[in-house]
């Protein structure tokens, strides 16, 4: 059998582990493909990439397509997320300097309780937050603004500013932003460097927030269907194999090599254990589900999740609301994830949306195979999201 | 008579920036500004507020200039990527080239294109000397890691130079690798063994 090539960009994050483990595992040859991955500068470049047909599928900060099909940011090619790689992820952290006013508030730095977080920083600061996130449209701002908005913390106001992760430890430094929202290993990097403090895990404010897409051009999978389908397949697989315990090792090791991330094994073990050194002075803290490859059927793309990204970026950009869910819906494919990954031993569930926030405890539910649990979901709020009607 | 284009290039790079403003001005009618520090580029170019800005594709701050194509970014007006009608085919001559361009909505096609045009050709140039300047470096990190496994070679097996290399030419072949990355993996292994 000739073996295809297909090209996937990506962003050199501990999140691109399913992609990388597909290729580096095998799991893409046993579908007879193989993956070309091509590490991307920024994630303009990444989606650039995609949009203009230099590659065949992308690594994509999960707002990125829905942004692109309500027309928002500088390039608008009809995207389709067909996976969701990974859930959670981000780090929340904050500059030495805003760290000492918090333990000078007696604030002990719980890494869990989102409120008490922001309650602590409202009574500690004296002025608006500036926070670094990778990209406009990405997990990390509407995480910041989910939680902000609805706590004591609103008040003093706050601005979110783009910094590229590998230089969110310098503006940090050099005074630029005094907070951030960044994935692994950059927030890690902030601790090692002496120039910040990390303050809460992202599922602190979303316990289960779809974080990174596999996506493809709405086109090319309507002409490549073969191919989607084995490259699917093969991600899946990656995805299984980054979930198990018993890979943490090998996967950081994989992940620390040059051509990938090029940082510490040590470091990248931090974000797939998630147990974190959040300081200077070594203190540790464990939180649970920091980034989940696999299990809950996280890789599922829930409509009702592309839902909930909608209606925020609409909230945002004072879109329509019923307009831009319904088509924020549209992006995230359930059925092509159904069409790929049937027969392959995949759990998947029986509906395709969900009341996001209304899970909060594992939950069994109806799916192909009858053993599906899904995972809590819940807001820092407790706030349920209804997605509307789409008829 | 229309009013000269304002563009800023964002380049570190001094030899690079000059060359390309060269190219640029050689062209006509434009004003052009360089911004070197990328720290608080967003604001730095709503000084100028550009008609065009022309960033390399590899640099990991272009991510800053997305913000700056949301409305409410701090240039009052919206910046965009040409992306639509005729500018289409430019962009994927732009990004084949290395570099991305934003350009002010509403800038007519026209005056846009003859600009691009030179930056292309000129990020064309400078990306093929950077590529031969790393094959160079490349090049030459390999030959020092083949010498240093000669080395190894002709003092463990007792051989002259020229044998060394032909046990390490005749193991790549044996194995389907490069002379480059036998010569390495031996490096490393008596690095570990020593």
């Amino acid at each position: 059998m000739k073996t295809l090539s297909v090209s996937v960009a990506y962003m050199p994050l501990v999140d691109a582990l399913p992609l990388i483990a597909a290729q580096e595992l095998g799991f893409a040859e046993a579908e007879g493909i193989a993956l070309d991955l091509i590490a991307a500068p920024s994630w303009s470049s990444v989606r650039d990439m995609l949009s203009f047909g230099r590659v065949d599928a992308a690594h994509l900060l999960s707002p990125m397509p829905v942004a692109m099909a309500l027309g928002l940011g500088s390039v608008t090619t009809p995207l389709a997320a067909v996976s969701v790689l990974s859930v959670n992820g981000n780090i929340i952290g904050v500059s030495r300097a805003v760290e000492e006013r918090l333990r000078a508030h007696g604030y002990g730095f719980d890494f869990r309780d989102a409120a008490l977080a922001a309650d602590a920083l409202a009574a500690s600061i004296d002025g608006p937050l500036t926070i670094g996130v990778p990209f406009p449209f990405s997990m990390h701002v509407e995480l910041l603004h989910y939680w902000i908005e609805s706590t004591g913390l609103a008040k003093q106001g706050f601005e979110v500013r783009t910094v590229p992760p590998p230089l969110m430890a310098q503006a940090l430094e050099d005074g630029t932003i005094n907070a951030f929202c960044v994935g692994e290993p950059w927030g890690s990097v902030a601790v090692e460097n002496g120039v910040g403090a990390l303050l809460l895990p992202g599922n602190a404010i979303w316990s289960f927030a779809p974080e990174k897409v596999l996506a493809v051009r709405t086109n090319w999978a309507e002409t490549e269907p073969e191919l989607l389908t084995r490259m699917m397949r093969a991600v899946w697989q990656g995805g299984r194999w980054a979930a198990r315990p018993e890979s943490r090792t090998a996967a950081a090791e994989m992940l620390s090599r040059p051509e990938y991330l090029g940082v510490p094994a040590e470091v990248i073990d931090r974000a797939l254990t998630g147990r974190f050194i959040i300081s200077s002075r070594g203190e540790q803290r464990k939180t649970d589900g920091h980034v989940e490859f696999f299990d809950g059927a996280a890789n599922f793309p829930w409509r009702s999740q592309a839902q909930w990204i909608g209606s925020r970026l609409a909230k945002r950009f004072d879109l329509d609301q019923k307009e831009s869910q319904s088509t924020a819906a549209g992006i995230f494919r359930s059925d092509l994830f159904r069409a790929a990954l049937q027969n392959t031993g995949a759990d998947i569930p029986g509906a395709s949306q969900k009341l996001e926030g209304a899970i909060r405890h594992p939950t069994a539910v109806a799916s192909l195979k009858g053993g599906l649990i899904l995972q809590p979901d819940t807001f820092f709020d407790t706030c349920i999201f209804e997605p509307l009607d789409e008829n | 008579m229309t009013a000269p284009l304002s563009i800023v290039v964002v380049e570190e790079d001094r030899d690079r920036a000059t060359a390309i403003v060269d190219a640029l001005k050689n062209s006509g009618e434009c004003e052009v500004h360089v911004i070197g520090k990328t720290s608080g580029l967003a604001r730095k170019i709503a000084i100028h507020s550009p008609d065009i800005v022309l960033i390399d594709y590899d640099n990991p701050t272009r991510d800053m200039l997305e913000e700056l194509t949301l409305a409410s970014g701090p240039l009052e007006r919206p910046v965009a990527m040409f992306v639509s009608g005729a500018a289409g085919e430019l962009a994927q001559a732009a990004i084949e080239a290395g570099v991305s361009a934003y350009v002010v909505d509403g800038l007519r096609p026209e005056r846009i294109k003859p600009v691009l045009d030179i930056a292309v050709a000129r990020f064309q140039i400078v990306r093929q000397m950077r590529t031969e300047l790393a094959e160079t470096r490349r090049a030459l990190e390999e030959r020092k890691v083949i010498d240093r496994a000669k080395g190894m070679i002709m003092k463990a097996k007792g051989l002259n130079e020229e044998q060394a290399y032909m046990l390490l030419r005749k193991t790549a072949m044996d194995q389907g690798r490069r002379v480059a990355d036998v010569a390495e993996a031996l490096v490393t292994a008596s690095g570990l063994l020593s």
